[in-house]
């Protein structure tokens, strides 16, 4: 069964002679629980696919289900709640707010829900030490290093349980162990249920996933499996 | 972790930014409570000494003949020879529809007589009613009783007169209880005496010449008791001694609209302190507030989160202004009291203005700052990462 499906999705830039689209005419249909890779060189439109699937960028064209929810017709608001019910985000460059400590990053999802303090606090304890960061809760950002920012970043994304994991580039700032740790919490999250869609340039990192979509000049220029990928790069 | 919690975190991790921001409502807050608390204690200071001051309603026959001054202050037609307003008639003032603001009502009869064989002018009181009305009275000796008299300061000089000496008044020879001590008014010229032996001295049986009522307390309705006065007694005509008090009164009036002004002008600048640096620190977060749209904060949850902000150290500049402003207000008291001394009291309706006034003012210079963040793409903010 179908969790995302995107027809026709069109997302241009600019104007007149430097108008540039970023999406032509993606269609993709996405199952739930299925690890998704996207792959493509720079400017081929895969961060553009991720925001428009993450909501926070709107198409001049096509249609976007999730759930059987039309979020494209949703008014801000409701689409603030959409992301933040059906939507989990983990960006390259981590984006964890400096001034938090782990655990309350983990939090801010929870911060406009009116739940117990106390609860909130578990959900956040349980989120990190499912992604070993358990006992660095009052650390900041700063006083962690990238790999654990980064799993504090999927932390955050996973707290609220949502069914959707988006990943724009998750490994970009790690080291190869860091890299293969965090490739084995998304692998192991889309074998838990989740459906994950990750951005990646990485033929190593796309090869963890059941699905490998490529694209180039905004379009979907086909896919294969990522074990056909995995096995490709080892040998 | 809450909305409030965040932005908590963010000023106590943006100290400089937080403490530019009180600081700029502070100074507004505080100057508005310095001269507003400058004001009333003012007019705390010209109210109390309202009340200090002694008659302000001088009661006359009426009469369209001959003037004369007392006090330096004008008195209608009057005339000694003409008119007297009888002394049974005075129950009436005390039955006026505002008698409740009556302090005293003090007659006295006046009448030319000879005394040491040189022509004086003497005054019958009533001493009771003229410890009110006439506070500033100081005499060397005793209040005068039956068969005694009290000389002003200058009669005292120029009839050679002292504490018990005896003198001859129109005949009849009088001991000198005590000398009024020097008014600089008309007072130094008089001779007085309690008021039942100087009608009999003066033929006046029954008589008053005028009568000085102390209707003194804040915000007493003078005009209206003058006319109730003049009701209560149709042959008498009451003026209100108003023209001192209600120019300084004035002037206090003219100082607390300026006080107001400059407020208002240093809280404006105070406001522009938080929209110049909220706006600042919503183009610094750009990224941040990326990401609580991303994670599903919706506009106005973003918008509350600076707003928040704001007015947690909008409450902290009006608590901690009202503080400073006070202190501030007692520090320059004694540049503005006439007496030099006083202190500002702690007013709550102050307090709460202050707190008031940095909440608005506050709240509105941050509005705009917070609706930006809260209309930001995230998408566009994200990138900014």
């Amino acid at each position: 069964m179908s969790m995302i499906i995107a027809r026709d999705l069109v997302k241009t830039y600019g104007k007149g002679s430097s108008l540039v689209k970023a999406l032509d005419s993606v269609s993709l249909e996405i199952d739930a629980g299925q690890f998704t890779a996207v792959m493509g060189p720079s400017g081929s439109g895969k961060s553009t696919l991720l925001a428009v699937l993450g909501a926070l960028n709107t198409p001049e064209g096509g249609t976007y289900l999730v759930d059987d929810i039309e979020v494209f017709a949703l008014g801000s608001d409701k689409r603030a709640d959409f992301r933040r019910e059906y939507l989990g985000f983990v960006f390259q460059s981590f984006n964890l707010v400096p001034y938090l400590s782990l655990a309350e990053n983990v939090m801010l999802p929870l911060a406009i829900k009116r739940l117990p303090k106390r609860q909130k606090l578990d959900m956040a304890h349980t989120a990190l030490e499912r992604v070993g960061l358990a006992g660095k809760e009052k650390r900041l950002p700063s006083e962690v290093s990238g790999g654990e920012q980064e799993r504090a970043a999927v932390a955050r994304a996973l707290v609220n349980q949502p069914p959707i994991l988006l990943a724009d580039e998750p490994t970009g700032n790690l080291d190869q162990a860091n890299t293969h740790r965090m490739m084995e919490l998304l692998k192991q999250l889309g074998v838990e249920g989740m459906t994950i869609v990750m951005v990646t340039h990485s033929p190593t990192c796309a090869g963890y996933a059941d699905r490998v979509i490529n694209m180039a000049d905004g379009k979907l220029i086909g896919e294969e499996s990522g074990v056909t990928l995995a096995t490709a790069c080892a040998v | 972790m809450n909305l409030t919690d965040i932005a908590l975190l963010n000023l106590r991790r943006k100290k400089a930014k937080a403490a530019f921001v009180l600081a700029g409502l502070l100074t507004g807050v505080a100057t508005m409570v310095a001269l507003m608390g400058l004001g009333s204690a003012l007019t705390h200071e010209i109210n109390h000494k309202l009340e200090k001051y002694g008659a302000n309603i001088l009661i006359t026959p009426r009469s369209d003949q001959l003037n004369m001054s007392y006090g330096g202050m004008s008195l209608g037609g009057f005339s000694f020879d003409a008119k007297e307003i009888r002394q049974a008639d005075l129950g009436a003032i005390r039955k006026i529809k505002n008698s409740a603001n009556v302090a005293a009502v003090g007659p006295m009869v006046l009448g030319r007589t000879e005394a040491a064989g040189r022509p004086v002018l003497l005054a019958g009181v009533d001493w009771g009613e003229a410890r009110i009305l006439k506070p500033w009275w100081k005499l060397k000796g005793k209040e005068p009783g039956l068969g005694q008299v009290a000389p002003g300061a200058e009669a005292a000089r120029l009839l050679g007169l002292t504490t018990g000496s005896k003198v001859k008044v129109a005949g009849r020879e009088l001991t000198v209880s005590g000398v009024l001590e020097p008014t600089g008014s008309q007072d130094d010229h008089l001779l007085f005496m309690p008021l039942a032996p100087a009608q009999e001295i003066l033929g006046k049986q029954g008589l008053v010449s005028l009568v000085e009522v102390a209707a003194l307390c804040k915000d007493c309705p003078i005009e209206a008791m003058v006319t109730q006065i003049d009701q209560a007694l149709p042959g008498a005509k009451a003026v209100a001694i108003q023209s001192v008090v209600k120019g300084r009164m004035e002037a206090i009036a003219h100082f607390k609209r300026f006080a107001l002004g400059v407020s208002l002008l240093v809280a404006l600048l105070g406001a522009l302190v938080v929209l110049v640096t909220m706006m600042g620190s919503v183009k610094e977060r750009t990224g941040e507030i990326g990401i609580f749209r991303a994670i599903g904060f919706r506009s106005s949850q973003v918008m509350r989160v600076v707003l928040t902000e704001a007015l947690i150290l909008s409450a902290a500049a009006g608590l901690l202004g009202y503080l400073a402003g006070h202190l501030a207000g007692e520090l320059a008291l004694p540049l503005f009291s006439q007496d030099g001394g006083g202190h500002l009291p702690w007013d709550p309706s102050l307090a709460g203005a202050a707190l008031v006034l940095a909440l608005v003012c506050g709240s509105a210079a941050s509005l705009y700052p917070a609706w930006m963040a809260s209309r930001l793409d995230p998408a566009q903010a994200l990138r900014t990462l």
